[in-house]
């Protein structure tokens, strides 16, 4: 069953939930008067990570994803972790894209982790006990 | 999001309204797929688009590659944080980008 406490959320991993993704991240930056600009690089974050899962990590199959939350240093850091059962995958591996390439010469898509990674400020991915643990620390 | 069509003669104006995300992407790749048959200038208004990401990217990139072949196609009013995501991503280096 789905289940959300102040700090984790454990949901269904399908594109239909990305709004409550977001919804769930914006709780902890109510408090916090972080700017438009670091509010909009968190929503790219949340969504690359979270469709990546909704769209990969189980297949065809039907999968929860769990995500956690915290506020540290004061406030000052906001550390989100995605943790899912689905493929093995460490999308940290993926090399990044040529991004001086023109329109004809650039393969569609790969551009998601490219944008998590350049939005956060710290990212860190382990496999542990058949999970998936990605997490990011967002300076807010 | 909300799409807005407005095709006069070969050109195609195409309006975006919300948010470009993994959820909507999917329609306006339909409006790309179907909708770019003997159009020769194509404009997008960003000017309501208040949020991109890579999903949203995909598709630009897809009409982008297909109006190379066939015409133009020009963005108009693109906002700060739409921008900041096209620039990171170097989208700003190719695609025509008006104020």
């Amino acid at each position: 069953m789905d289940s959300q406490d102040n700090n984790k959320l454990v949901i269904e991993a399908t594109l239909e939930n990305l709004s409550k993704v977001n919804d769930f991240v914006e709780e902890f930056l109510k408090e916090k008067e972080c700017s438009p600009k670091v509010r909009m690089q968190l929503e790219v974050v949340v969504e690359e990570i979270f469709t990546n899962i909704a769209n990969y990590a189980y297949g065809d199959d039907a999968g929860k994803v769990t995500i956690e939350g915290c506020l540290e240093d004061d406030a000052a850091k906001f550390r989100l972790r995605f943790m899912d059962h689905g493929v093995p995958y460490n999308p940290l591996k993926q090399p990044d894209p040529d991004i001086t390439a023109g329109a004809n010469e650039r393969p569609v898509g790969g551009l998601g982790i490219f944008l998590v990674k350049n939005n956060v400020d710290d990212i860190s991915y382990q496999h542990e006990d058949g999970q998936n643990i990605l997490t990011i620390v967002k300076v807010i | 999001m909300e799409i807005k069509k407005e095709l006069t003669g070969n050109k195609l104006k195409i309006s975006l309204e919300g948010r470009l995300d993994a959820v909507s992407a999917g329609d306006l790749d339909k409006v790309i797929q179907s909708d770019l048959n003997g159009v020769e200038e194509l404009i997008f208004d960003f000017a309501d688009l208040d949020f991109v990401a890579s999903a949203g990217l995909r598709v630009l990139l897809v009409a982008q590659k297909r109006m190379n072949k066939q015409g133009t196609m020009k963005i108009f009013h693109v906002n700060e944080d739409v921008m900041d995501v096209l620039e990171m991503t170097g989208f700003s280096n190719f695609l025509d980008i008006v104020d």
